[in-house]
């Protein structure tokens, strides 16, 4: 059988997280804004589910805008923020996901100003870059907190208090991050950071939005008084609940999970990198679960084929579009320019035993090139 | 078993070619050429939602169907380089391209079969109308047996290995068995159009094409009769073909035709019906398939366009290349476009023109 390493992708949907989502599809069905008892029902567990997603990142209940998946939540924080407040300048990086980027590259036709910050080799903003492009005019910076594709994780912290020292907003896409290592927005500063359940063992279609108490931002969807005005339309219930138990799992189980990805990941680093020419590319303060490689003189397509046709199942860069396998844009911002690079990312299924059969389905391809 | 790459645009033919050969035995691998921003969303916007990104999902759906792997290849980049650039090129040069040949002999079964070697195929499959048949030691092109449907014009470039590592499953088929079989086997596509004949131009408007792609190539020229006076203004050479009688913009006691496009002064030369006609023709860049090469003047039937019938001519080597006298005088031959020698059904060879004969 195959072996599945694109956890960054998606992740499948854990059992426990299944069976409490059951009874929203099969008995709780009623509308939450209902006032009577059905409707009281389901608003408990949203309720439940904002408790356990704040607690996972540390917020406040009242700060975490449930939204119809991550991409809705990047659009509503960058568009959302840039409408509520006053600045024409904005700052992003080069190696965003498309779910923010895109919304950069709108509002720059939009008669915005933008800035995109470059990376170094190892997928690194440099805060001297970024200071550099402060204005007085800035409103808005968004730089995510690990990269989708090669999982290099960025200096929010330091990125924030510089942000906050010119009066700039700022925004993080933490997606791939939440559920691999300790998130706490109070420590941390952000006005807002997105969050995803797929990415976390919990259903796709959901995602949410922490907004910090006091942050003016001005709603995508307008209709009903869902969500305290900020996003519109009877709530995804049994999404949600299912969003919340996901999160209260990865918090529980938080130091096990980045202990198994880890111990996995560097084998798998280990193996490929003795058994091939490959290269590991980006620095190693990157998200446990991910392993990203290049290897020069091959075709990325074909490479991705390959393991494809051996059961493998990994990523080229980031898996959208009509299937195209085009040239990363993140590869390309660290230097990379010609060689072929496959993510691999690791989820709490994964076996050393998968691991080493991966191993070997690499090395056997990559060499064989 | 065998594995072989099915190059699948979605279309009823590719779909059942795959579907045929399944249900032969043999390890199938789906592949779409994604060649041209067609398949981009605003782009199947701007056409008015027609078909191409359609038919991806058409032909994603059909491999899902037939439990094979199933994979886009881009090979934007090279299609840009090679086929687009020729295609522009060759109008704005005066001559008449058929983009169609070249992606056959740079594209689809040239990289397609190097891909699927690397894939461990043995050969490239496509729903293309003819046949393939091995004699006397060479691999030869033979005509459709749907001689409406036939495809051997284009695919007269074809190498001797590539042939040999190439499949036409359907080329025994009439088109309308092909459509029954689809219908029969529930095939998605069973009832799709027939696509168009040149895929990156959706509109089917090759001038709107080359005023969108290359606007500052179209320059205003002088319109002469063949005796140099000047009749008229036109948009820019490219955009005139051979033969042409409409939209010249003149008016004159007889009709006229475009007889030629002058790219060394920007110039359209235009005759009458008697001064577009042609006693022969001279080919190069010549790829022979029936035999290895031309020694000495033989008779063939020919065809100098897509859509022409065949007639009959002589052909023998030159120092150029082919040397092509027709039997009768032709009308409106074009330079850029393909000419193809058959013996019978089978293709002996082709090029491209290069100078009419008058």
């Amino acid at each position: 059988m195959g072996v599945y390493l694109d956890y960054a992708a998606s992740t499948p949907l854990d059992h426990r997280v299944f069976l409490v989502m059951e009874k929203y599809y099969r008995d709780v069905f009623a509308n939450p804004s209902s006032i009577h008892g059905y409707g009281r029902e389901a608003r408990q567990g949203i309720d439940v589910a904002r408790r356990q997603v704040a607690s996972l990142i540390g917020s406040q209940r009242r700060e975490i805008v449930f939204t119809g998946g991550g991409t809705e939540a990047n659009n509503l924080a960058i568009r959302g923020l840039v409408k509520a407040n006053s600045g024409r300048h904005l700052i992003t990086s080069v190696i965003e996901h498309p779910s923010v980027l895109e919304v950069f590259n709108e509002l720059e036709r939009e008669g915005y100003r933008v800035s995109y910050l470059p990376v170094n080799r190892e997928g690194k903003i440099s805060l001297e870059d970024l200071e550099r492009e402060i204005s007085d005019d800035t409103v808005l910076i968004s730089i995510m907190m690990a990269n989708n594709e090669v999982g290099v994780i960025q200096p929010v912290r330091e990125i924030v208090r510089l942000a906050h020292s010119h009066g700039v907003l700022f925004h993080t896409d933490a997606i791939q991050a939440v559920g691999q290592m300790a998130i706490d927005v109070k420590d941390l500063g952000v006005d807002s950071m997105t969050l995803s359940a797929h990415k976390i063992y919990g259903p796709k279609g959901v995602g949410a939005l922490y907004v910090k108490a006091g942050v003016q931002i001005h709603p995508l969807l307008v209709g009903g008084s869902q969500e305290r005005k900020r996003r519109a339309g009877t709530e995804n219930v049994p999404g949600i609940v299912g969003f919340g138990q996901a999160a209260e799992l990865a918090k529980e189980e938080l130091d096990e999970r980045i202990a198994h990805y880890t111990y996995l990941r560097d084998r798998l680093i280990k193996g490929v990198l003795r058994g091939s020419e490959g290269k590991l590319t980006g620095s190693m303060d990157r998200l446990p679960n991910n392993a990203h490689f290049v290897f020069e003189g091959l075709d990325g397509e074909m490479l991705l084929m390959l393991l494809d046709n051996e059961g493998l199942a990994v990523s080229g860069g980031s898996a959208c579009g009509a299937g195209t396998v085009l040239i990363s844009p993140v590869l390309t911002a660290m230097g990379y320019n010609e060689e072929a690079g496959i993510r691999v990312s690791i989820g709490m299924p994964t076996t050393k035993e998968e691991i080493d059969q991966a191993i070997e389905i690499i090395c056997s391809i990559v060499n064989k090139g | 078993m065998e594995k072989i790459l099915v190059a699948m645009s979605g279309g009823v033919d590719s779909s059942l070619t795959a579907a045929l050969l399944k249900e032969q035995g043999y390890h199938l691998i789906g592949v779409t050429m994604d060649v041209w921003k067609a398949l981009d969303p605003e782009e199947e916007a701007r056409q008015g939602g027609c078909c191409t990104l359609g038919a991806v999902e058409d032909a994603r759906q059909t491999a899902f169907d037939l439990g094979m792997p199933y994979y886009v290849m881009n090979l934007r980049d090279t299609f840009q380089e090679t086929v687009i650039r020729y295609f522009i090129d060759e109008y704005t040069q005066g001559r008449t391209p058929n983009p169609c040949i070249m992606c056959n002999k740079v594209v689809k079964f040239d990289i397609l079969v190097e891909k699927a070697k690397q894939l461990g195929c043995s050969h490239v499959a496509t729903g293309h109308y003819a046949r393939i048949e091995y004699e006397n030691g060479r691999y030869v092109l033979k005509k459709a047996r749907d001689t409406h449907k036939d495809q051997t014009y284009v695919l007269y470039g074809l190498t001797q290995d590539q042939l040999a590592h190439v499949l036409f499953p359907l080329g025994g088929y009439l088109k309308e068995e092909v459509r029954k079989m689809s219908f029969e086997r529930g095939l998605i596509s069973a009832d799709r159009p027939d696509s168009q004949e040149i895929c990156f131009v959706t509109d089917n408007d090759y001038k709107g094409f080359l005023k969108r792609e290359v606007p500052d190539e179209l320059k205003l020229g002088p319109i002469y009769d063949m005796q140099g006076n000047r009749l008229g203004t036109h948009e820019g050479i490219a955009l005139y073909t051979i033969g042409q009688r409409k939209g010249l913009g003149i008016t004159s006691d007889t009709p006229l035709y475009v007889a030629e496009l002058r790219s060394t002064d920007n110039a359209v030369i235009v005759g009458k019906k008697e001064e577009i006609f042609s006693k022969g023709l001279i080919a190069e860049k010549v790829n022979w398939i029936a035999i290895e090469d031309l020694t000495k003047p033989t008779e063939v039937t020919v065809k100098v366009r897509y859509k022409s019938l065949e007639v009959l001519a002589m052909i023998e080597p030159h120092a150029e290349g082919v040397l092509v006298t027709f039997k009768e005088e032709q009308r409106a031959v074009t330079p850029g476009q393909a000419v193809v020698f058959y013996d019978g059904d089978s293709v002996v060879g082709g090029g491209t023109i290069t100078k009419v004969v008058k």
